[in-house]
């Protein structure tokens, strides 16, 4: 292609965006809408799965030692328990350190008549998981370990939180089904609108010899356009909306903010940007070359 | 029913267009071209003439490339198009002007741009569209009018855009699907004197029309098509009355 024809192209291509104000209109809110909920939903999930995530961390299995066991012992037990695949954090706490700490949450000032360490045999590894659902094959585990007396860990919370974590994957994959299903009709109806605009454009461009790549090409840079403003409009509603709420909730309900950690909008923006755009711009590209393609056998 | 034809030239290396025994029927069954045998020579103004469905427009389409026959042979300026592959149409068809009854034109374009699109889609310079462009549209008497949208030109005008339009790449050959379909007989005579000129000046120029008038005035070669089937081939030939 020479390089006036280029220009020739890409400047048709802007023009036609105005040259059909009510189709690039409709096809942009067609797109936008589509990515609103698309991005809506992410960043919800998004915030769910963080939330998740977050409890996940916290939660612990305790694994205590058998009376005068070897510090030689427990520094190695320790570190295999390091390696097993589902464990992302290993502490130890000492038998001061953890009367200390119940000191501090229970006694408060009340400790005078404790003249021994009453938590001597309470040395302690606090154990992590990256994958809390892994929680009771770790402690299977733990409990055969020699030098272990007992485990410790929470079954109820390690239920619930698997559950939560499949249900928020079975509702994301329900919700993407149907996000898909209307965006596919929504945008098949704009291309039926495209080609009926676009049809005697498209004959008489063949009739006197066009290319297809000279007919497609126009329509392929206005398509690919209007998929990037129907992306960029909706990314600016949300980036916007995010921010109002989270503000909201930040100064409204700071007792569940406290609670709740939220992923901040960079967080969320970082990957909700690049793939709302590809998505409007594939959209774009997809929708001209299927509406323009019906018209190049002329 | 026995084709009448009187002195024409059959050369065969002068010959610009070819249709032996071409049959092209619709998928509805219907025939609508049945062994047409037709051989058009360089430089020669043809009229096809005939009724509605007497097959005049299959035939343009045929020429065009836009339908692909059913049996026979058809070769329009050396290519095969029967054979010719889908990507070689846009080479074949930059090499003949097409002008149609409704006109064609982009709407949204004016004049001046109508008119360069033919010449930017053969990827010429934007110097060479700034001094052809303004040349045919003289030829054509549209100079004062290059900014002019479509919509603000009467038939007549609109038809010489798309004469220009047509003409702007220097076609070997010219074909006219019923130019004056819409036009009133003062235009239809200025459209029709404006493809005599540029007939003169070596182009082939093939003219379907209803136009009694003005193919009797011109006494060109009439090529006569009824049901599908040629029945007269004349030099200087008229309208034939069917009755």
């Amino acid at each position: 292609m020479r390089i006036n024809s280029f220009f020739y192209t890409l400047r048709q291509g802007v023009r036609n965006l105005f040259r059909n104000k009510w189709f690039t209109l409709a096809s942009i809110a067609t797109i936008s809408a589509c990515l609103f909920l698309f991005g809506l939903f992410y960043a919800i999930v998004m915030n769910f799965q963080h939330i998740v995530k977050n409890a996940q961390e916290g939660v612990a299995v305790y694994v205590f030692f058998d009376d005068g066991l070897e510090d030689s012992r427990i520094q190695q037990i320790g570190e295999m328990i390091l390696k097993r695949p589902e464990v992302s954090r290993v502490d130890f706490v000492s038998a001061e350190e953890a009367w200390e700490s119940f000191k501090a949450d229970y006694l408060g000032g009340y400790e005078d008549g404790f003249t021994e360490n009453p938590l001597e045999n309470s040395a302690q590894y606090e154990v992590y998981l990256s994958d809390v659902s892994m929680q009771s094959a770790l402690v299977t585990y733990l409990e055969s370990v020699d030098g272990v007396r007992m485990v410790n860990r929470s079954e109820l919370v390690a239920t619930t939180l698997t559950g939560v974590n499949a249900l928020i994957a079975y509702v994301s994959v329900g919700i993407i089904a149907i996000l898909f299903a209307v965006s596919v009709f929504l945008i098949s109806n704009t291309v039926m609108i495209g080609i009926s605009v676009r049809k005697e454009e498209i004959n008489i461009m063949k009739y006197i010899g066009a290319t297809d790549f000279f007919v497609r090409s126009p329509f392929v840079i206005e398509g690919m356009m209007i998929g990037l403003i129907g992306a960029a409009i909706p990314l600016g509603i949300i980036y916007t909306l995010y921010n109002i709420v989270m503000e909201y909730i930040t100064t409204r309900f700071s007792m569940l903010s406290s609670l709740l950690s939220f992923l901040k909008v960079e967080e969320i923006f970082n990957v909700l940007t690049p793939v709302s755009l590809g998505i409007g711009v594939g959209i774009g590209f997809l929708g001209s070359i299927i509406t323009v393609r019906k018209h190049l056998r002329v | 029913m026995a084709v009448k034809r009187k002195k024409r030239s059959t050369a065969a290396e002068n010959e610009i267009i070819t249709l032996t025994n071409v049959c092209k029927a619709y998928s509805t069954g219907a025939p609508a071209l049945k062994d047409v045998n037709l051989h058009i020579n360089r430089g020669e103004f043809v009229f096809i003439v005939g009724d509605s469905g007497s097959g005049k427009s299959t035939l343009i389409k045929l020429l065009l490339r836009e339908l692909t026959i059913t049996s026979g042979y058809i070769n329009v300026m050396g290519y095969d198009l029967s054979k010719i592959r889908h990507r070689k149409i846009p080479k074949f068809r930059r090499n003949l002007g097409v002008v149609f009854q409704d006109f064609r034109l982009l709407k949204d374009r004016n004049v001046y741009e109508n008119v360069a699109f033919a010449q930017r889609i053969i990827q010429k310079s934007n110097k060479e569209i700034k001094k052809n462009v303004p040349s045919i549209l003289a030829i054509v008497g549209l100079a004062g009018k290059y900014k002019a949208k479509p919509k603000q030109l009467s038939g007549g005008e609109q038809q010489r855009v798309a004469l220009a339009r047509a003409l702007v790449n220097k076609p070997t050959v010219l074909l006219a699907d019923e130019p004056t379909g819409n036009l009133d007989p003062k235009n239809s005579w200025e459209i029709m004197k404006l493809l005599e000129q540029i007939n003169e000046n070596g182009t082939t120029v093939i003219v379907v029309t209803h136009n009694r008038e003005i193919v009797n005035a011109m006494q060109k070669r009439v090529v006569t098509l009824k049901r599908g089937v040629i029945i007269s081939d004349e030099e200087k030939g008229g309208y034939i009355d069917e009755d």
